[in-house]
């Protein structure tokens, strides 16, 4: 390194064309002479993010489209493509398939919190929120609302469709309560494995491709489109060790009103254990960056 | 004020060192920035500014050496830190979805502001940024300038003891520039300290009364812009020639007594210089000698010419 003498530091004077500072300067000293405010509680940073995710639906309602219109596709298609075929009527069929698709929409719907993520990291944004002093799991407490609200903006508008083409739930009002409650446990759960995606991966295209590529013959090879008894042993034996399959199998349970108790904790086993396993995980990779 | 205001030093810094794998993105930096100056790091593409700024803004952790950041110590007390800095980085960290008055509401209320002083806020600092029209529209339809100015505004929503600025002015057009500009001394002016990154010369010249250039993670050379210049040369004196421009290159060299470079499209002859005064006595000699000029002008050092002043050779390649 060139070592240079010591002088007292003198500012430059500015050349003439280029806008004094004085310009400036008077509104500048206005906005710069505020007090500080005292430090707000973790749950006020927490509140502030998910008002956040409550204006990005707002602000770019097309998301919900996305998220919307595969399951609608999905229902329609299966109840009366395959619905006959498959359980002698389409009403009969959509009985076993809506829960199904619901399950599946939850599912799908983690992928984007995991690509929001990955593009709020890839734009910058997470830089400045992990450069102020919040709560460090406050924005992930922003997501996480954000995902419940898309969860139950899809579900409804899925369970509305399914009412209007003739799905009956037979467990009543508190049926659907609890199959709503099982639902939302499943998307948090599952939303886990999308914030590590999302944190690990630099492109927010690929965290879509990679996550859909992954869910795939997961939700495929489940009992969410077709009752296993019809296939071969192995696959057979995949379809009921696949977690989805009991989230699938409680949900119809509790629309029919006929779910136990421990059909429902099977179905809860996957969520619980994913959310202790990748939270932490979740919380030291955002740490680390 | 939050933070310990015993000592004169805004950011003391010793021997940092971030490596990335086997790569040694900084190796070894000593800072010493001064409370209530305008302070540059200039350096070309690679050269680790935005890795130093991160360091120091408690977003990477450096692999060795030291550093207080107003009075706290960065590794052990990073959420004082995070108190008393703001920074606004090389690209625009907002959320391109919201409205420009949404971000900034946003960040008022993750500081503690209510929701009524957060939205007052939120109105002065569009006003003082000139962005009040455009505070209802959301940042992905805002021009760079804009972008720019709204996320210095998003570093003020609470005023910060220093201001890091990573290549602020990289990207915008020369009147979007000469705003930022005015914006970062009117801020100085109010009594923030102010780190910056640069690629241009010209830019550390203008705004800071310290700068620190830096090349492959090590720091070459540090002083005022005069002691820099002192070693490096003020730069060139370009001149356009009225006549042939063989006489005329003929004649810069005899009297400068240096190599002459002709511009690609041979219309411009240059020559480095000390300072004015030798520029002065070679116009003056040119015109003694007859060689008319239709235009001349002083120009600042490149960056490559600093370095080749400072180093003794051209920038070698930034990577293998
Ligand atoms: N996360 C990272 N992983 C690996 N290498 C990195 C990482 N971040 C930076 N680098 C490398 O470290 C070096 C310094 O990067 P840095 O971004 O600090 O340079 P810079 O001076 O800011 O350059 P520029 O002017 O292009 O912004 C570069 O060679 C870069 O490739
Ligand atoms: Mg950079």
């Amino acid at each position: 390194m060139t070592e240079i003498a010591l002088e007292p530091p003198a500012r430059p004077a500015p050349p003439a064309s280029v806008p004094q500072a004085e310009e400036m300067a008077p509104s500048l000293a206005a906005v710069t002479a505020v007090p500080r405010p005292p430090r707000p509680s973790a749950l006020a940073n927490a509140l502030t993010f998910a008002w956040r995710a409550v204006l990005k639906f707002k602000h770019v309602p097309e998301q919900l489209f996305d998220l919307v219109m595969t399951p609608i596709m999905f229902t329609l298609l299966f109840t009366f493509v395959f619905g006959g075929a498959l359980a002698g009527s389409p009403r009969e069929y959509l009985q076993f398939f809506l829960p199904g698709i619901l399950i599946q929409t939850v599912i799908f719907n983690a992928v984007y919190s995991g690509v929001g993520l990955c593009t709020d990291l890839q734009k910058g944004l997470f830089d400045r929120f992990r450069s102020l002093p919040v709560w460090s799991l406050a924005p992930f407490a922003g997501l996480i609302v954000g995902d419940v609200l898309r969860h139950l903006i899809a579900g409804a508008i899925i369970l509305g469709i399914g009412l209007g083409l003739g799905f009956r739930p037979e467990g009543g009002i508190w049926g659907t309560l609890g199959a709503v409650l099982l639902l939302l446990a499943v998307g948090f759960g599952v939303g886990w494995v999308f914030l590590v995606l999302g944190l690990l991966v630099r492109t927010p295209t690929t965290v879509m491709t990679f996550g859909f590529t992954v869910l795939f013959p997961v939700v495929f090879a489940s009992n969410i489109m077709v009752d296993p008894a019809t296939m071969p042993a192995w696959l057979r034996t995949v379809v009921e060790l696949n977690p989805v399959s009991h989230m699938t199998t409680a949900l119809r349970g509790l629309f029919g009103g006929s779910a136990t108790t421990g059909e429902v904790a099977l179905a809860l086993a996957a969520p619980a254990a994913l959310t202790l396993g990748l939270a932490p995980v979740v919380l030291r990779l955002y740490r680390r960056a | 004020m939050p933070f310990d205001t015993s000592s004169a030093l805004a950011i003391r810094a010793r021997g940092l060192v971030k490596r990335f794998g086997t790569f040694t993105a900084v190796d070894g930096i000593d800072l010493d920035v001064p409370r209530g100056t305008i302070f540059a790091i200039l350096g070309p593409n690679g050269a680790g500014k935005t890795t130093l700024l991160r360091m120091l803004a408690t977003l990477l952790r450096p692999d060795g050496g030291e550093a207080t950041v107003m009075g706290h110590d960065l590794l052990a007390e990073p959420d004082a830190v995070r108190g008393a800095i703001s920074l606004t980085g090389q690209f625009a960290s907002l959320d391109e979805d919201l409205t420009g008055r949404e971000n900034l509401v946003m960040l008022a209320r993750l500081w503690g502001f209510g929701r009524a002083a957060a939205r007052e806020r939120a109105a002065a600092l569009l006003a003082a940024f000139d962005l009040a029209e455009a505070g209802h529209r959301q940042v992905k339809a805002y021009s760079g300038g804009m972008r720019r100015r709204l996320d210095i505004a998003a570093s003020l929503v609470v005023t910060p003891g220093i201001l890091f600025l990573d290549e602020p002015t990289t990207g915008l057009d020369p009147t979007a520039r000469t705003g930022v500009w005015a914006l970062i001394r009117g801020l100085a002016a109010s009594g923030v300290t102010i780190l910056l990154t640069t690629q241009y010369l010209e830019e550390a010249d203008q705004l800071a009364s310290r700068i620190a250039v830096i090349d492959h993670g090590r720091k070459i050379a540090e002083g005022t812009s005069r002691q820099l210049k002192a070693q490096t040369g003020s730069g060139a004196l370009h001149i356009t020639p009225l006549g042939p421009s063989d006489i005329a290159a003929g004649a810069l060299g005899r009297l400068s007594g240096r190599l002459v470079h002709r511009s690609p499209e041979g219309g411009e002859l240059s020559v480095p210089v000390r300072d004015a005064a030798e520029a002065q006595e070679i116009l003056a000699a040119l015109g003694r000698e007859g060689v008319g000029l239709a235009d001349f002008r002083m120009g600042q050092p490149t960056l490559e010419e600093v370095f080749f002043a400072l180093t003794g050779g051209p920038r070698p390649e930034t990577r293998p």
